[in-house]
């Protein structure tokens, strides 16, 4: 990529990470004195950042004048903190018993070819996050997957490019 | 006081104790694990579970207060039965090769499967995977941990650091650095005091034991060892003795019978830091006094991990910091050079151990500042633990020894020195010296020791007021010298926080990086309980008293070191040898450039 299209990339409307940061830093000072207010700060970090890596993390630890290992104690507690980068949707396949039975892991095995990343991975484009659940309540029509809100039930492998090109 | 019946029997105890306390003052034992007297109580064990009739569970004893009227059980099937389960659940995720293990013998876990009577593990389940993760102070092997969270604790609200915390969760759930980052690479100050808490092998200083057999077997090598003042108050309890039991001379045979060529003392610099640094601090003092330019408040600067701790929290107030290496560098630093001179021995023939209370120590001497001509101060640093290990090792029987001696010209000490080993000694040294170089008089004070900077607070505080100096200290007539002494990291915060505000009201701090000081080192015996610290407290100070010579400018041996050797005081030999300069490191380990 040559330097000018990089610079492009900033300046089309979307916000850059000193932005993001700056935003950031007044939610902190916001919250800062109030008890108990870090999982408060972490969540609309990650709303503003997408994702909360080490170096955001270190930020906030020392805006909230908190030890590390207590900020990351708590991203790496709850699984809706991520520490990777995550794609614009999120492609939970199921794996419960239901769907596992009736070919949900063919379904992982196909996605992890289209999308060419493993599970818990985001695809290069940013596009999408690759997850898997354990039963989402379809097991009636396994095996099943969810597009963020989305349930699709019965896929067949064959038929997973179709759906992806929706998004 | 409240009434209670445990076991059939009934006894009243203070309110608000819990239900192991109050049968602990009974003089019944209750088992426990994760629980620790006056530091940790997180009940995540669930071995100290008794019956309380009324209750339809289990209780762990260790969280829950007495009430009056209660009625506990502490010995019953049901009980015994649940202790069995939960220590045979907490065995089936752990690795067992006690034989290899460096806690073995000294293990809580092990000697808790005695008092129980498991006799097998039952269950064998997934284990977590652990890997060490070392560095030159503190190694780590979390296959080993059983999450009772001491080192949290102290970590966290004891020495207020912060570099371990529960990562993750459930059965992935491990305790450490943040986003489990080797913790060489963060910001810990390697005070080792969470290797003292730890009940398991999961924690442990960083072993030096095998380099130091190998230097002492290799014919070509002069081997020279010198012993903290801590470390004589308190080895005595690895062979059974009573803490604060003063075993200076048995240790200098032992060291002896080990195979050592001489036998150091670091007392010896520790006088010889109290010249180096009171001359420093007159000479701040006079410079801010005549309209110079001075850092004040000084620090002292003996206590390696105090020093790490102030680099990353603190990297714009370094130049408060004293340039005057620890003691056991500067002997060291001499051994190789003065010394070596002496008996005509090439410094790079020579090695150099410390035996320190201390894990910090061990990362001290891999500091490049800790060289001369390319050649380190000190090559090893053993702790007081691993000492007692190869002294046991070589088959020496230390309790039956007789008294030797230190090694001259490196081996004399006052009982300034002594002090160095507790919380407020450094200063009292210091002013021991320092006053009466000033005035021509005495420390006035009863057995010379300055009682508001005795003791084990967090911050102690004096003022020393000058009258009548002599002729060339005329500019201090009438000057109070404001001195603050603490120890542990967390009182060292609270005056740093001072300091960089512009708001310190001292002109001399001591810190030691350790809760009451070398005492109670990372190096320490385990454990180091309220009560076995101020026994090893009041040892340091009967030590003291013990001696003839007690103020560090009498050390005649410290005169003729000046006299064949370095000259002056702070002078260029001093400066080159004996100071050093600190390095600025990120709030987080981040480099930060100069
Ligand atoms: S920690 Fe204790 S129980 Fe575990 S292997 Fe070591 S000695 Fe054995
Ligand atoms: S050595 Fe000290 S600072 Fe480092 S983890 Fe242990 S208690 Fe914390
Ligand atoms: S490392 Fe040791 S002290 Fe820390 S939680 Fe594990 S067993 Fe407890
Ligand atoms: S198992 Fe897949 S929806 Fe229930
Ligand atoms: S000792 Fe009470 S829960 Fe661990």
């Amino acid at each position: 990529m040559s330097c000018e299209e990089k610079k492009c990339q900033c300046c089309c409307g979307e916000e850059n990470n000193q932005q993001k940061y700056d935003r950031i830093a007044e939610v902190i000072e916001k919250y800062k004195n109030r008890e108990g207010s870090l999982i408060q700060v972490l969540h609309m970090a990650q709303s503003i950042f997408g994702y909360l890596p080490l170096e955001l993390q270190k930020f906030i630890a020392e805006g909230m004048d908190k030890p590390l290992s207590e900020v990351s104690g708590v991203v790496t507690f709850y699984s809706f903190f991520s520490t990777e980068p995550r794609g614009e949707h999120t492609i939970r396949v199921c794996l419960g018993t239901a769907c596992y039975v009736r070919g949900g892991k063919k379904l992982v095995d196909r996605l992890e070819e289209i999308l060419e990343v493993k599970v818990g991975g985001t695809t290069k484009d940013q596009k999408f996050t690759f997850e898997v659940a354990r039963c989402i309540g379809a097991c009636g029509l396994a095996p099943a997957m969810m597009i963020d809100d989305v349930v699709y039930k019965q896929v067949n492998p064959d038929k997973l490019e179709a759906i992806l090109a929706k998004y | 006081m409240i009434n209670i019946t445990i076991n059939g029997k009934q006894v009243s105890v203070a309110e608000g104790s819990t239900i192991l306390e109050a049968a602990k003052q009974n003089n019944i034992y209750i088992p426990n694990l994760c629980y620790l007297e006056g530091v940790h109580k997180f009940g995540s064990c669930r071995l100290c579970v008794v019956e309380v009739e009324g209750a339809r569970n289990l209780q762990a004893s260790c969280m829950v207060p007495v009430r009056e009227g209660m009625v506990i059980k502490t010995n019953t099937e049901k009980v015994r039965k649940a202790r069995k389960v939960l220590y045979e659940l907490i065995l089936s995720d752990h690795p067992k090769d006690c034989l290899s293990c460096e806690r073995n013998q000294s293990c809580e876990l092990q000697e808790l499967g005695n008092r129980l009577g498991v006799t097998e593990a039952r269950f064998e389940g997934e284990k977590s995977v652990g890997n060490e993760d070392f560095s030159p102070s503190i190694t780590r092997d979390m296959s080993k941990c059983i999450l009772c969270r001491r080192c949290i604790t102290v970590c966290n609200e004891i020495q207020n650091v912060g570099i371990l915390n529960a990562q993750n969760r459930g059965f992935k759930t491990v305790v450490g650095p943040a986003m489990d980052l080797p913790i060489n690479t963060v910001n810990c100050a390697y005070c080792g005091q969470c290797t003292v808490v730890c009940p398991v092998g999961a924690l442990k200083e960083t072993d030096a034991i095998q380099d130091v057999w190998k230097a002492i077997n290799d014919k070509k090598k002069r081997v020279v060892v010198q012993v903290a003042p801590a470390i004589r108050v308190a080895i005595g309890e690895e062979f059974g003795l009573e803490p604060g039991t003063i075993v200076t001379g048995k240790l200098a045979t032992a060291l002896r019978e080990m195979g050592f060529d001489d036998v150091f003392d670091t007392n010896f610099t520790a006088d010889l830091t109290i010249i180096e640094e009171g001359t420093e601090f007159l000479t701040r003092v006079k410079k801010a006094l005549t309209g110079g330019e001075a850092t004040l408040p000084m620090i002292t600067s003996c206590s390696p991990g105090w020093i790490k701790y102030v680099e990353h929290a603190f990297p714009l107030e370094l130049d408060h910091l004293s340039t005057c290496k620890s003691p056991h560098t500067m002997l060291g630093a001499l051994a190789k050079s003065y010394y070596a001179e002496k008996i005509n021995v090439d410094p790079k023939d020579m090695y150099v151990v410390s035996i320190m209370p201390c894990t910090a120590k061990k990362f001290e001497i891999s500091r490049p500042e800790m060289q001369n001509n390319g050649v380190p101060n000190v090559d090893a640093v053993l702790t007081t633990r691993e000492l007692a290990k190869m002294i046991k090792e070589a088959g020496i029987d230390f309790l039956n020894l007789e008294d030797g001696q230190y090694d001259n010209p490196l081996g004399l000490s006052s009982g300034a020195a002594d002090i160095f080993g507790v919380t407020g000694g450094v200063m009292e040294a210091a002013l021991r010296t320092v006053y009466e170089l000033v005035t021509g008089r005495e420390l006035p004070f009863d057995k010379l020791h300055v009682a508001p900077i005795v003791g084990l607070e967090q911050i102690k505080t004096a003022d020393i007021l000058i009258e009548n100096p002599v002729e060339a200290y005329k500019f201090l007539d009438g000057f109070t010298v404001k001195v603050a002494v603490t120890s542990g990291l967390k009182g060292a915060k609270i005056l740093l926080d001072q300091i960089a505000k512009g708001e310190s009201p001292y002109h001399f701090i001591e810190v030691m990086g350790c809760p009451g000081g070398c005492i109670s080192g990372g190096g320490q015996p385990r454990p180091t309980t309220p009560e076995i610290r101020q026994k090893r407290l009041d040892a340091i100070y009967r030590e003291d008293e013990g001696k003839q010579l007690r103020k560090s400018h009498e050390n005649e041996y410290v005169t003729k070191l000046y006299e064949e050797f370095l000259k002056t005081p702070n002078g260029h030999k001093s400066h080159e040898l004996l100071h050093t300069h600190y390095t600025k490191r990120g709030k987080f380990n981040e480099y930060i450039g100069e």
